[in-house]
């Protein structure tokens, strides 16, 4: 079962034979002892594992963070992994001194980590504010700071970098004159095209009863151990499955297509502008980095944030068994609990999505225990068109309440021709409480999660038309 | 003055139990425990584990060759159950196996059968029924049944707080190494080496002085790992003592949060009395304390609480009792704060319930009431450079209270979906070990002949930057470059008789004897120096900054040479040093006495907003005046503060540690269990230093800071009950922590 599997290390070219299923996480650990990488959780809930992610794109380095909790080594090949280890000068550099002299670090124990992400923010800008360079640590959890040291020391080394102007540069270079990243950060593009030259992608391997795995970030939480012993087929790399393309009135997106890819598309930015704020809310930046828009929809989630959102933009999944193709409506997909309108050798090739048109207006709702970095307890999303204050067509989703990832289709189909009252948003609050079915569980009591669907529904309302009496609708 | 672990830390290249490379053939241990709350062992059959490839064996009570017994204060709990279990997660079995997976799967091939008897989880319900750990404690002051009669107001009410899981990044885990003579050395990551010590020797049945305990570094204790380190230590020990190999143990995080006790639960009633002006004149409480399935700690939580049942206030009549619940729930444990928290919340809702009873601000009844100097505590102690009204004082007028709350009153006005609230918390919390003997540290410092300094002692590094500190006061009285001292791991054949890194004492027994043995070698240094230079009697002798001073004049005489000269005349420059903090007792027939050597004072002043749509908030800023007496290490001092407050306010809010009703815990993991995160955290968080205010009782007039600070989280809790208020301004408060979003929006909009 092993593969020979070759790669950057930090400033090392590997070849390793090996089992592809092994955590970068562990390879790095145990393998390698670079013990800076360090276990928190291995659900990819605290971020002591991420570690930076180099792939060479159109003769470019881009980098991104992954929590290598959860990364199969079969997906660096070809690639340049870097831990905190491949960060490090032999003096400390500003970024690392600040975390001392701001009381950023204490116990230590999560600061790789940190120091990993933010150097990931400062090579992927060629400016910086410090929002969006504390938003990159959305996957970071520390205990001992309470984070405000943390920020003083990305305020500071913002400051230091910027040193007074933003001029265009190139950031690896720019980093490299300011001692943040090494030197030999600048010889990596010339060494990863060598290097891929001679890989290619060998991992491939086609046989019936495989895994199917992408981004992994849900199936290397529940059984890393047992796809140790079985037989994988790690697709993220499938250049064939990564394209994300307009074709008349609908968006098609690949199936290894990740969140981030996703919401930092040209056209999906063009034509779903609204997706991008709330797909902040969507997992942390490294989950985005690798979760798929297919993986979200077969994981089959109640409360996956993107089925709801997919729900709501009538969306349809694409199934491949070799060459057998069918499409399936989203809303029809889920049968029960977990179970799919999907055969076991069937793969999502790709997702369509139709453009709305222009008259409509989209709003998604989520509440979690915390804003970010969690699971929903009740989600909810829209699309609607209102014309001379009638609702032409409304629909709409709701996670959380329900076994399945749940279209409101008789919410969806009263609301459609209804006058936009909010006597009319208060009826479709009975008839969505009608449709779901919602568990106590530790997301919340079942009672909980009913109002709160009935909440996001009036908040769906009075977000999208100001115009609506707010006291009548609150009644 | 940058401390060696902080630099290794920003580099990755600290090492922490599971980085140390592993001595080759190092056996992984995994622990099989109860899937059940309450019942007998019927049978356990292990044939199928032993089956499996990698396993090595499977260790279980009867393996244990002295006592199966790894209590601390009282002997009530077992290392592995023998015939009974208590709680869902206490361990059985250890399987291990030549690597982690394997160890895995043995344990889930382990068929176990019990016999299953009714759990307890509710305290109150434990108290119906007699399940007390220990006697009622009670601690009183003057006579509240004679002054209730004179109270214009008298409230009374029930006051809940949760549990919290601590969350150190770095889970619990410990490797230990057979060494010659059958003996073992344990690596640990425990806050108290002398604990896992003395329980492995109770355990494995030999001599304490065969079992070397050594801490490097902890990724964080919290209270976590001061009593909760030592199973997996002693299991790890008694393992490899009998396969003859090192064994480690590192425990996952679900299995971490399964089986390890957290912050102890309080179910509390109260009663307050006061006069027409908001002057305090009784209060009396009632706290059921939900200890879990073993004492644990308990019962030293249990009087922390009552210690602080009035937190930074006088009341002149007080009636403080505590009951230790014994309940079928993992043991609850130590945490930051040690029962004075949850003392300190019941307190502030009484005060929140009569402010809006009798139509004032809260702050106004707090203002009233906070200690003076010369006040009297209920257990007897009188307050000395008492700064309660200082502290809160400077916060009003350097935070301006008075105009934020006209601030967020017009923005109340104005705002029909969001409303904020402010609160003030002040805080005072006492710093000793409640158990007097504990008071004590040792430190052993060796100077080498190149001039350079490792200093030893009791007290282990977690994160709370007492290395910082104690090189900072080592360097202050050899008057050298820090750079030259290095802190020692923990070690409990370097330092014996260690008291548990805790009670936020740390830097003070640690630091003071650090000074102590800094001076021994001092004193011999400066009589090396007087015959090097001639010196007559009458000559002032000093090292300043690395050079010896004859008379306020630098001569050329350096710390290496002095060293160097001191060493070929045969002068010791090793000293050790003991210190116990002086003039502190605590009489438990009384339930009197000086228990601390001071207190710590302060101040915060919370704001959130509540979304009365979707029933979520935002800590909008947590502001701060806090006493920190003459700081040793402003950086360490300040992470600390703004680290505890966070803490607090993820304890008032967003964690809930939920069990289901068979025990199970169900927030068994980062995705269910939520911390604050860098976004959660308040956009907003200042600490400001009170100016001029040494304590004669802290090394170089510092103070004691690991726990206070946490306590001003509890003003989140009511920054937000308060933005709750407005919405619904005549509905009755709930004091229910943590005020989860869920707890919000269900008060806000259900109709009872």
């Amino acid at each position: 079962m092993e593969k020979l599997i070759s790669f950057y290390c930090n400033n090392e070219l590997l070849s390793v034979q090996i089992n592809p299923a092994i955590t970068l996480l562990d390879f790095l650990r145990n393998h390698k002892k670079l013990t800076g990488t360090k276990e928190g959780c291995r659900e990819g809930d605290c971020g002591a594992c991420t570690v930076m992610l180099g792939s060479l794109i159109k003769g470019k380095v881009k980098f991104k963070t992954v929590n290598s909790c959860l990364m199969p080594i079969a997906d660096v090949s070809g690639k340049h992994v870097v831990s905190i280890e491949g960060l490090n000068n032999n003096e400390l550099n500003f970024l690392q001194s600040q975390f001392i002299d701001e009381g950023g670090t204490q116990c230590g124990f999560c600061t790789p980590g940190f120091i990993v992400s933010l150097t990931n923010y400062f090579v992927n800008h060629i400016s910086y504010n410090v929002e969006d360079a504390i938003a990159s640590l959305d996957g970071n959890i520390c205990r001992c700071t309470g984070y405000v040291g943390i920020k003083r020391a990305v305020q500071n080394t913002i400051n230091y970098l910027d040193g007074g102007n933003s001029t265009n540069h190139n950031p690896v270079n720019h980093l490299i004159t300011k001692k943040i990243l090494p030197p030999y950060f600048s010889e990596l593009p010339k060494k990863l095209k060598q290097l891929q030259n001679k890989t290619g992608s060998s991992l491939k391997q086609k046989g019936n009863k495989l895994n199917i795995v992408s981004g992994g970030t849900d199936i290397f939480v529940q059984k890393w151990e047992s796809l140790l012993e079985e037989d994988n087929y790690f697709v993220s790399d499938d250049t064939g499955l990564k394209l994300i393309s307009k074709k008349q009135n609908k968006i098609f997106i690949g199936g290894a297509v990740t969140v981030e890819e996703f919401l930092e598309s040209k056209i999906i930015q063009k034509y779903f502008p609204f997706l991008k704020e709330h797909l902040r809310l969507f997992g942390s930046l490294p989950i985005r980095n690798r979760a798929t828009i297919a993986g979200n929809i077969v994981n089959a989630s109640p409360i996956g944030d993107m089925t709801n959102i997919l729900l709501a933009l009538s969306a349809n999944v694409h199934l491949k068994d070799k060459n057998k193709k069918r499409v399936v409506p989203l809303n029809k997909f889920y049968l029960g609990y977990k179970t799919l309108n999907k055969k076991k050798n069937e793969l999502v090739e790709q997702v369509s999505i139709p453009i709305p048109g222009k008259n409509f207006l989209f709003n998604y709702e989520k509440v979690s225990r915390r804003t970010y970095l969690d699971i929903a307890s009740v989600n909810s999303s829209i699309l609607i068109a209102v014309q001379n204050g009638k609702i032409k067509e409304a629909l709409i989703s709701a996670g959380g309440v329900a076994p399945i990832p749940l279209f409101l289709k008789s919410t969806s189909k009263f609301l459609s021709g209804k006058e936009l009252s909010s006597s009319t948003v208060n009826h479709s609050i009975e008839i969505a409480k009608s449709e779901i079915s919602p568990i106590s569980d530790a997301r919340g009591s079942k009672e909980y999660k009913t109002l709160l669907l009935g909440q996001l529904i009036k908040a769906h309302f009075i977000k999208l038309f100001p115009e609506l009496n707010v006291d009548e609708v609150l009644k | 003055m940058r401390s060696y672990d902080s630099v290794q830390h920003v580099r990755g290249e600290s090492k922490f139990v599971d980085d140390i490379a592993a001595p080759e053939g190092t056996l992984f241990g995994y622990v099989f425990y109860s899937p059940i709350a309450h019942g007998k062992i019927k049978s356990i059959d292990f044939n199928e584990t032993l089956k499996v490839s990698g396993i090595h064996a499977v260790i279980t009570a009867k393996d244990i060759p002295g006592e199966n017994q790894i209590g601390g204060i009282i002997l009530d709990e077992e290392l592995f159950a023998s015939n009974e279990v208590h709680y869902v997660g206490q361990p059985i079995a250890l399987v291990i196996a030549s690597d982690r997976v394997a160890s895995h799967k043995g344990v889930k091939k382990i068929k176990a059968e019990f016999e299953k008897l009714k759990p307890v989880f509710d305290p109150r319900e434990a108290f119906e029924k007699g399940n007390l750990i220990v006697p009622p404690r009670i601690f009183s002051l003057g006579d509240v049944d004679s002054v209730w009669q004179q109270c214009d107001y008298l409230i009374e009410g029930k006051v809940e707080s949760g549990s919290q899981e601590h969350l150190y990044l770095e889970t619990q885990g410990a490797l230990a190494v057979p060494i010659e003579g059958g003996g073992v050395k344990i690596i640990s990551s425990t806050q108290g080496p002398t604990a896992v010590q003395k329980i492995a020797a109770r355990v494995l049945n030999m001599p304490m002085n065969k079992i070397e305990v050594d801490v490097p570094r902890l990724g964080g204790g919290f209270g976590g790992k001061e009593d909760q380190a030592t199973a997996w230590a002693v299991m790890a020990a008694l393992a490899a003592l009998k396969l003859n190999q090192p064994v480690k143990i590192i425990l996952p995080r679900q299995e971490d949060m399964r089986m390890t006790g957290k912050r102890h639960p309080y179910s509390s009633d109260y009663k307050i009395g006061l006069n027409k002006d908001g002057k305090i004149l009784a209060y009396q409480s009632w706290y059921y304390q939900n200890a879990g399935a073993s004492a644990d700690l308990s019962t030293a939580i249990l009087e922390r609480t009552l210690f602080h049942s009035t937190n930074s206030y006088f009341i002149p009549n007080v009636k403080a009792t505590a009951y230790c619940c014994r309940t079928n729930l993992p043991p609850f444990t130590a945490f930051r704060g040690f029962g004075g928290p949850q003392a300190m919340f019941v307190i502030e809702s009484a005060i929140h319930k009569a402010a809006h009873v009798m139509g004032v601000d809260p702050s106004f009844i707090q203002k009233k009431n906070l200690l003076k100097e010369g006040d009297e505590f209920p257990y007897g102690q009188k307050t000395e450079n008492c700064r309660a009204v200082k502290c809160f004082e400077e916060n009003e007028k350097r935070f301006d209270f008075q105009s934020q709350s006209v601030r967020v009153k017009k923005f109340n006005d104005e705002s029909k979906l969001y409303k904020k609230g402010i609160a003030l918390m002040p805080v005072c919390f006492g710093i000793s070990f409640t158990t007097t003997f504990l008071n004590q540290a040792s430190a052993l410092v060796h100077v080498y002949t190149d001039g350079s300094v490792n200093i030893s002692t009791a007290a282990v590094e977690m994160g709370q930057g007492v290395n910082a500190k104690l090189m900072s006061v080592a360097s202050r009285i050899f008057s050298i470059n820090p750079d030259r001292i290095r802190i020692d791991t923990t070690n409990t054949s370097r330092v014996a008789n260690t008291s548990p890194t805790a009670a936020s004492k740390g830097a003070d027994l640690n630091g003071y004897a650090t000074i102590d043995a800094c001076n021994l070698i001092l004193e011999r240094l400066k009589k090396v120096a007087r015959e090097l230079l001639s010196a007559d009697e009458s000559s002032t002798i000093e090292i300043k900054d690395e050079f010896v001073h004859m008379n306020n004049t630098k001569t050329d005489v350096d710390w290496v040479k002095l060293i160097n000269h001191a060493y070929v005349n045969r002068i010791s420059l090793s000293a050790q040093a003991h210190h116990s903090t002086p003039n502190i007792y605590f009489d438990r027939t009384k339930m009197k006495g000086d228990a601390f050597a001071y207190h710590v004072y302060g101040t915060a002043l919370v704001e959130a907003t509540v979304d009365y749509l979707r029933g979520t908030y935002v800590i909008d800023s947590v502001k701060v005046v806090h006493d920190f007496g003459t700081s040793i290490h402003p950086v360490t001092d300040r992470g600390q503060a703004e680290g505890g407050i966070v803490q607090g306010l993820g304890w008032m809010t967003l964690e809930e540690i939920i069990y289901n009703d068979e025990g199970k815990l169900l927030t068994d993991a980062l995705s269910t269990y939520k911390v604050p995160d860098i976004h959660f955290a308040p956009k907003e968080l200042e600490v400001h230093f009170l100016e001029d205010v040494p304590n004669p009782y802290g090394p170089f007039q510092s103070k004691a800071i690991g726990e206070p600070p946490f306590m001003y989280g509890i003003g989140g809790y009511f920054a937000i009950i308060n933005a709750m208020k407005e919405f619904k301004p005549d509905k009755e408060i709930i004091y229910n922590a943590p005020i989860t979003n869920e707890k919000v929006l269900m008060w806000l909009h259900s109709n009872d």
